[in-house]
């Protein structure tokens, strides 16, 4: 199989992707440019140097390290098989994120597929916003779909992440409408997701779906990303962003309950 | 917890740790009387053992429910001349020392002065083992290519079984005598040795019931003064217990408890063990009194709980002795290796998880006490509610308990020719060791140093150190062209160190069993009785040696380089990297950034590097495995360090790897610190590609912060990751729950942490405790990483 898929990260033993022990593969590429993005390294769609300022002795070195890598299904699979028996044991599996996944399609079916006739679980972390027949062929190889909902204003939505929402409300639409099995992932970002007006949205949307879906997963914002921007040269947007209140969340959280959806912090 | 072990247990860790002279001046007053040249040598350390049980003081400290301590009062600690004589100058370093001192009062100094010293000069077991190594043997031992277990200490190592629980010191003796009536003096030609040691077995047995009536005779005593009538009760009952046990097998739950304390007692006073004793099995063998006694009415769960953690603190009241010279150095902290095993599977192989099982999994979460240690084994057969319920005991940060797997255990043992039922029956003690419980004489002879080896072998058998040359000529490294050569010159220079070794060991089981036998420890463990033979002579069922290896990590990661660098790219010549190592990386830093960031580690799944590993294993395998041992048993592996790999780094100069000059060495079958960076996942399988079940233990290390266990899902994920390392065949894994900040922070302010624990290389301890470099490894050691 000669198709090769941008990967930037092959993490093991990620515990907050899905059920259960996983190895997590990251796609390069986003079609988003999420102001809050904890993994700046996953936007473009191509490789890129970095520079790892390393002291050892006194002195300071240059580690030069490169995010992306271009990859076969079979590299990608050896990686994933490592684990094999940690999945085994905790009925754990394989989760694709990014970046977005839907971004490199083919790539990301042949990984399905290989998974399914190894007998693996899939998960699926997608911000939801691509077309509609690429999910449609997807769906059946997904055991689970992590689906990002940020904002649900359209004009907030294009601004902060760059992108209208209107598609990817279709595509969560699409999923439930085919009782795929989905787990809605909310970003707490302070003064951006956390209004009062997204919220009843997020509420509304919530009272929806259940109990055809029937767990939003909270993930409070974190500013550990912050070397990551240092290290590629980019500008790193999140000093406006004032500190979450885990209150705050937890108040959401019981919020949120009200609908009977399953709400978790953290995921 | 009852106000009563509030108290006690306030008291033992308040309690100062301090040198008791009692012991030593008893034994010297028995060697002395002259009794030493009418008897014979297992007849002359019973009568010792009587003496001092029958003449040491008796201490009942206030509201105790267990009673009987070593000394005069809980942590007091005594001395065993006739085994190490402490100098007046190591009393004085005990006082004064940081880690763990020992106050010496003036009596103290001044009956060592005139009493002890004089007569002991000489005559120590320890002068006789020094006296009768050879010139290579002592030549390696101070270059610190292997340690000596057996110089200070005692052969131990074992741990009682389930015998004493259904027969009382009578019965011993009654069968004694049995196998005494048979022995057939025409045809046996060690039939006088073996009526000796069965003459010294019986006198030691007695020996414990007078010390047992005369702690009754104190109880009376106290119980006839005592105003609140319902200690007087408890004070009575007491007294009563004492008189039953260890006369008598023990009927209660309480008797139980009371009868292996003053076996435990009569065993780290006839001697100074190494690890101590151990009751290990201990929900197995209370099982039947609680579950009897709870259903009949006789003892709540609260008196249970009670009586229990009441144990628990006469163990923190037990220190280890201290040793002298060189090996305060080796092992820089040390308690006694105690290590209660819970769970695991039945002689039948059905799952042992019982009620008393989960209620000592409460006694110990609520104890936090730093001895005894505790362990639990994990069958496939055990439930998950099990292995949740300690590892929500590890949640709290408590070292406490490590996690073992029995399935593993119980094929290493068989491996080793145990029977399937006493393979069961046994578990792990001291740090991570298998060992057939009541049934088996597993001494551990020594830590060996792998990656020293290795840097004599890079030297053509000179230690770089001294300039010394103290292993072989295996040619100049230089002229190696290529890693096979390599590898096989380091076989040749660990072969011939293994070989040291082990004609050391020869000699020191010989001088062991013959001037140092053991009756009452022969008592405990089976067959010393029928065989009619000491413990210390190869009377048990079973008799295995090791040799612990050290620094697989660090070798791994040196041998991958000097693979990698020299002989595979070819950057660097081997002339070159010698010289890199020699000057401690000095004008080669660059070379040393390449040496970390940009080399193939252990620990990361990676199969070119963990092909070393598997490497060296089979090499030190291959070494020792299958030898045979002066007291007719084994010699077997098993890899920990204790805290070892601090000392074997000591004398290590700069190496492959990056390490520099002096620094640690890995520890363990943990990867070398912070050369993991994939994950806990890759490091279990790293560690599982050796063979485990040719070992007799190993040992991980994990580090997790705290917050790897917030949220409900993380308990049954870090049972799938112990699960998952166990089916691979995994021997030992625990886990250190702390943050860094902490850990720094308690560098600074050690007066905030009086009750921090972590855990070292299989045992805990407290942190402010720990030498400052081994509180830095703790906290440079990876965290993990998916947080």
């Amino acid at each position: 199989m000669k198709n090769k898929g941008l990967i930037f990260d092959i993490r093991r033993f990620t515990v907050h992707d899905g059920p259960g022990i996983r190895t997590t593969v990251f796609f390069k590429g986003c079609p988003m440019s999420c102001r809050w993005c904890h993994n700046p390294e996953s936007q473009l769609d191509k490789p890129e140097k970095y520079f790892r300022n390393i002291p050892l002795d006194g002195r300071h070195f240059i580690l030069e390290e490169t995010a992306g890598k271009w990859m076969t299904v079979e590299e990608v699979m050896n990686e994933i098989e490592k684990d094999r028996i940690f999945y085994n044991e905790s009925s754990g599996g394989v989760t694709f994120s990014g970046g977005e996944p839907l971004m490199q399609p083919a790539f990301l079916l042949d990984l399905l597929h290989a998974c399914k006739t190894e007998d693996l679980q899939t998960t699926l972390d997608t911000c939801g916003f691509a077309e509609k027949k690429i999910i449609r062929r997807m769906m059946d190889q997904v055991d689970l779909f992590l689906f990002d909902i940020k904002l649900l204003d359209d004009a907030e939505h294009l601004r902060y992440t760059g992108v209208s929402n209107k598609i990817i409300l279709e595509n969560l639409d699409f999923l439930a409408g085919n009782r795929k099995n989905v787990i809605l992932r909310f970003p707490c970002i302070p003064s951006i997701t956390d209004s009062k007006s997204n919220k009843d949205a997020l509420k509304a949307l919530a009272e929806k779906y259940h109990p055809g879906i029937r767990e939003i997963d909270l993930l409070p914002y974190h500013s550990l990303a912050k070397g990551k921007y240092q290290r590629l040269n980019k500008t790193d947007q999140h000093d406006d962003i004032p500190a979450v209140s885990m209150e705050e969340i937890r108040k959401f959280k019981e919020e949120l309950e009200k609908t009977g959806m399953i709400v978790k912090i953290g995921g | 917890m009852t106000d009563r072990i509030k108290k006690l247990r306030e008291q033992s860790l308040n309690a100062v740790n301090c040198i008791s002279a009692e012991r030593a001046q008893l034994v010297t007053e028995i060697y002395k009387s002259g009794l030493e040249a009418q008897v014979s040598v297992s007849v002359m350390r019973a009568k010792t053992l009587e003496y001092i049980l029958e003449n040491k003081s008796i201490c009942i400290n206030e509201d105790e429910l267990i009673v009987g301590e070593r000394g005069h009062a809980p942590k007091a600690t005594p001395t065993y001349p006739e085994i190490n004589l402490h100098s007046i100058e190591d009393l004085e370093i005990l006082d004064s020392r940081k880690k763990v001192s020992f106050k010496v009062d003036e009596d103290t100094r001044r009956i060592y002065r005139d009493e002890i010293i004089p007569f002991w000069k000489g005559r120590s077991n320890r002068e006789r083992i020094m006296r009768s190594m050879t010139p290579e043997w002592h030549e390696a031992y101070q270059a610190g290519i292997f340690t000596e277990f057996q110089e200070q200490r005692a052969p131990g190592h074992t741990v009682c079984g389930s015998k004493i629980y259904r027969k009382g010191m009578l019965d011993l003796i009654r069968e004694v005598n049995e196998v005494k009536a048979k022995l057939d003096y025409s045809n046996d030609p060690d039939a006088f040795d073996k009526e000796q040691e069965l003459t010294a077995m019986a006198i030691a047995a007695n020996a414990l019931i007078t010390f047992a009536n005369r702690h009754a005779d104190k109880l009376k005593e106290l119980a006839a003064k005592e105003e609140n009538s319902s200690r007087k009760k408890e004070l009575e009952s007491m007294e009563a217990i004492c008189r039953h046990i260890p006369a008598h097998a023990p009927r209660t739950f309480h008797e139980a408890l009371q009868y292996y304390w003053f076996v435990h007692l009569g065993v780290i006073t006839e001697l100074n063990p190494w690890d101590s004793f151990n009751p290990g099995r201990l929900d197995q063998h209370l099982f039947p009194f609680y579950k009897n006694e709870t259903e009949k009415g006789s003892l709540a769960k609260e008196q249970a709980t009670e009586l229990l953690e009441a144990f628990w603190i006469k163990f923190n009241n037990h220190p280890a002795p201290p040793k002298v010279g060189v090996t305060a150095l080796e092992s820089n902290t040390y308690t006694d290796f105690c290590l209660i095993n819970l769970g695991g599977v039945k002689p039948d192989g059905s799952d042992a998880v019982n009620e008393l099982t989960f209620l000592i999994l409460d006694v110990i979460e609520e104890m936090r006490l730093l001895q005894p240690g505790s362990m639990v084994q994990v069958s496939r057969k055990n439930p998950d509610s099990f292995i949740y319920r300690t590892l929500k005991i590890t949640k709290t940060g408590f070292g406490q308990p490590s996690y073992f797997n029995t399935d593993a255990i119980v094929q290493e043992l068989v491996r080793q020719g145990k029977s399937i039922e006493d393979a069961r029956n046994g578990g792990a003690s001291g740090c991570v060791e298998a060992g057939a419980f009541g049934t088996e004489a597993y001494i551990l002879t020594g830590y060996f140093n792998l990656p020293k080896v290795l840097e004599i072998t890079l030297n053509n058998g000179t230690d770089p150190r001294t300039g010394k040359k103290i292993g072989i000529e295996t040619g100049p490294a230089e002229e190696f062209t290529s890693f096979d050569e390599l590898l096989k010159a380091f076989s040749q220079q660990l072969n011939y160190f293994i070989d040291t070794k082990i004609k050391g060991n020869n000699i020191i089981e010989k001088i062991f069993a013959r001037y140092m036998p053991v009756p009452f420890l022969s008592l405990v463990i089976d067959d010393c009785i029928s065989n009619g033979k000491d413990y210390n002579a190869g009377g048990a069922r079973y008799n295995t040696s090791y040799i612990q290896g050290v620094g697989l990590g660090s070798i791994t990661d040196s041998l991958t380089a000097l693979k990698h660098h020299v002989f595979g790219r070819k950057t660097i010549s081997m002339g070159g990297m010698l010289k890199a190592i020699l000057q401690n990386f000095k004008d080669f830093e660059e070379l040393r950034f390449e040496l970390i960031y940009k080399t193939p580690k252990y620990g990361n799944d990676d199969d070119y590097a963990d092909e070393q590993a598997r490497t060296v294993f089979e090499y030190y395998y291959d070494a020792v495995n299958g030898r045979p041992t002066a007291r007719g048993g084994t010699f077997r592996i098993n890899m920990l360090p204790t805290t070892c790999h601090v000392y074997f780094g000591s004398v290590l100069g700069a190496m492959p790897d990056g390490r520099k000059a002096g620094q640690p060495l890995s520890e363990g079958i943990s990867p070398v610190q912070g050369a993991d960076s994939k994950g806990p996942t890759a490091v279990l399988k790293s560690a599982a590609k050796i063979d485990h079940i040719r070992t007799g233990g190993t040992l991980l290390n994990q580090k997790f912060t705290p917050s790897f266990f917030e949220g409900e899902e993380s308990i049954p994920k870090l049972a799938s990751l112990i699960r998952g390392y166990f089916r691979m065949n995994g021997h030992h894994i625990q886990f250190n729950v702390i943050s860094a900040d902490t850990l720094r922070d308690a560098q600074k302010h050690p007066e905030k942490y009086r009750d921090l624990i972590v855990r070292v290389a299989g045992y805990s301890d407290y942190f402010n405790d720990l030498g400052e470099d081994l509180q830095n490894e703790i906290i440079q050691r990876t965290e993990q990483h998916s947080l």
